[in-house]
């Protein structure tokens, strides 16, 4: 715990040394350092002290040097977690749906790498049970139920502190909306996430990324012009590798331009555990179990069965066969009879 | 009675957040009332009324809306005494960057949108900087980067603050929002003498005295220019 007096009586320069990440501070909260980086803390905000200064900057020294002590104090322990504290599984036990019955299963614990599909029709209360996820809800939202992390009653730090979001998400209506090329979204990305080899995460990310989506783009393309597919490989790329987040919900992954299959094994690989709302067979037989809600409330918890997962291969074969043949419209390829290979 | 301040800049979502807590609160049988401040139009007070709060609205015209809400908590508040509320939201817009219309007692929350940029924190002054609550929307329509950046951002400037996102439209995140706004312990019974987060932004020169010439004859009062000097003469 950083207090104000520990920083107060310190040279900015000082301050920057021994905290790396706070000239990102000064930027945001806009005090231009310039010649006065050898002053003290206290000495350089004296111009706060000046009522008219004060008044058009709508900053107060004593406020800005508390929120820096707040701040410091934040990405310390931020940076000063490692992997051990991470979340290995959660576990949902059973409240209740809409009309007060007791929801279908006992327990259900979701490990790390694994995959959980989440099937029901809109308005069953799909959105409700991720935001019990999201909330860590201890018996204190509408439907009771108790998400536990790691088998243990979850900290309130996931519900709102804005480095430790328990579930990051993927959904179909996601636009990139900044004006900067892949290369600079990604290392802002890095920056904010305090990572050190910001240079070795944009390769990682921007190759992972390529290997997802059906047409190849560069680092210096920029986010809005992405394609749908790319677009998606893109995030779910930087999420899988860059998001602090141990859950990432996915709401349908369309089957175009991207390869489904391997964006879910990156995921799964960088030890998320993942739940998706689909419909799609070929993603919900990807999955480990699907969970069925019902009237808002968990029905029933399905293990995918050996037989689906039999099933899985001939289904990704018609799949194939359809991207085979969109592959060969885009070329301007006559389809064919025996393109379709039944 | 709980007060709650909710401001934000226009457009950024917060009569939908408004409304979904709003539900929340309804279902444990809570009786809300809202008051709406705006500029120069609002009809969400028709929206508040459909939803079954208690409603009036406020509009400040050719004033500063922030001079205008701190002329007139005092009387929306004892309203909201009398009406018999168990919690009293008021809504303004942050028309100018430089709002400040929080109320060091009353819990105060800033509404603000992934889809303003990620340089609009910074922008914003005492209205983001000095909130309990800062609650994002819009994210369901951004990428998952964006919104950690945004969020960063936002907790670099307001590192105080509880952060959370809440869709307007969905409601998701709106239930947990209400659990951290309404506290029953908490009894308001006026603001007469308390104190704002900080000092709202001034003026008083010829055009707030509805002057319209343009020429430095007709300007007097509180008047700054532009520094318009080439810096790179001064070394």
């Amino acid at each position: 715990m950083i207090t104000t007096q520990d920083i107060q009586q310190k040279t900015i320069a000082d301050l920057f040394d021994q905290y790396p990440f706070l000239p990102g501070f000064f930027e945001e909260n806009t005090l231009e350092v310039d010649g006065q980086i050898n002053e003290k803390l206290d000495d350089f905000l004296n111009i706060l002290d000046d009522e008219e200064e004060k008044e058009n900057r709508a900053m107060d020294k004593a406020q800005v040097i508390e929120s820096m002590a707040e701040y410091i104090t934040q990405m310390l322990a931020f940076l000063g977690e490692d992997e051990d504290e991470g979340v290995n599984s959660i576990t949902l036990l059973p409240g209740t749906n809409k009309s007060g019955e007791k929801e279908q299963f006992e327990e259900l614990t979701i490990n790390k790498s694994e995959i959980v599909c989440i099937v029901g029709p809109t308005g069953s209360g799909k959105s409700r049970l991720l935001a019990d996820i999201e909330w860590v809800a201890q018996n204190d939202t509408p439907t009771s139920r108790t998400i536990l992390v790691n088998g243990e009653e979850g900290d309130k730090k996931w519900r709102v502190t804005s480095g430790h979001k328990l579930v990051a998400q993927l959904s179909q209506n996601m636009n990139f909306v900044m004006d900067l090329s892949v290369y600079e979204f990604i290392e802002l990305h890095a920056q904010s996430r305090l990572v050190e080899d910001v240079e070795g995460v944009i390769q990682k990310i921007f190759e992972q990324a390529n290997n997802l989506a059906g047409e190849k783009f560069s680092l210096d393309t920029p986010i809005t012009s992405l394609s749908g597919g790319q677009s998606r490989a893109l995030m779910i790329a930087d999420t899988a590798i860059l998001s602090k987040s141990p859950i990432i919900l996915i709401d349908e992954i369309e089957n175009a331009g991207i390869d489904r299959k391997k964006a879910l094994e990156l995921l799964v690989g960088e030890e998320k555990i993942v739940l998706m709302a689909t419909h799609d067979p070929i993603l919900a037989l990807m999955g480990d179990r699907r969970i069925v809600i019902k009237n808002g409330g968990i029905h029933k918890v399905i293990e995918t069965s050996g037989d689906e997962q039999n099933l899985l291969s001939e289904l990704e074969r018609m799949d194939n066969v359809i991207q085979n043949m969109r592959t060969r419209l885009r070329h301007g390829e006559i389809i064919r009879q025996e393109d379709i290979g039944f | 009675m709980n007060l709650v301040t909710v401001s934000g800049p226009p457009s950024s979502g917060k009569t939908a957040v408004i409304l979904k807590t709003i539900d929340s609160f309804q279902k444990r049988g809570l009786e809300v009332g809202v008051v709406k401040f705006d500029c120069l139009y609002t009809d969400d007070d028709v929206l508040y009324e459909k939803a079954g709060v208690k409603v009036k609205k406020g509009l400040s015209g050719s004033l500063c809306p922030d001079h205008y809400f701190v002329s007139n908590i005092e009387e929306v508040t004892q309203w909201g005494i009398k009406e018999g509320l168990d919690i009293l939201i008021t809504e303004s817009a942050g028309l100018c960057n430089r709002c400040s219309p929080y109320v060091k007692s009353v819990t105060a929350v800033c509404v603000i949108d992934n889809l303003s940029g990620i340089n609009t924190p910074k922008k914003i002054g005492p209205m983001l900087k000095s909130a309990d609550i800062v609650i994002i929307t819009k994210g369901d329509i951004v990428s998952q980067a964006e919104r950690e950046v945004f969020a960063s951002r936002v907790n670099t400037v307001n590192p105080g603050a509880s952060i959370m996102h809440v869709n307007g439209l969905t409601g998701q995140g709106a239930y947990e929002l209400s659990t951290l706004l309404y506290d029953e312990k908490v009894e308001v019974k006026t603001l007469v003498g308390e104190k704002l987060r900080f000092s709202m932004p001034s003026a008083l020169c010829s055009y707030c005295l509805g002057e319209t010439r343009i020429g430095e004859s007709y300007q007097m009062g509180n008047v700054r220019k532009i520094d318009m000097e080439d810096k790179k003469k001064k070394s």
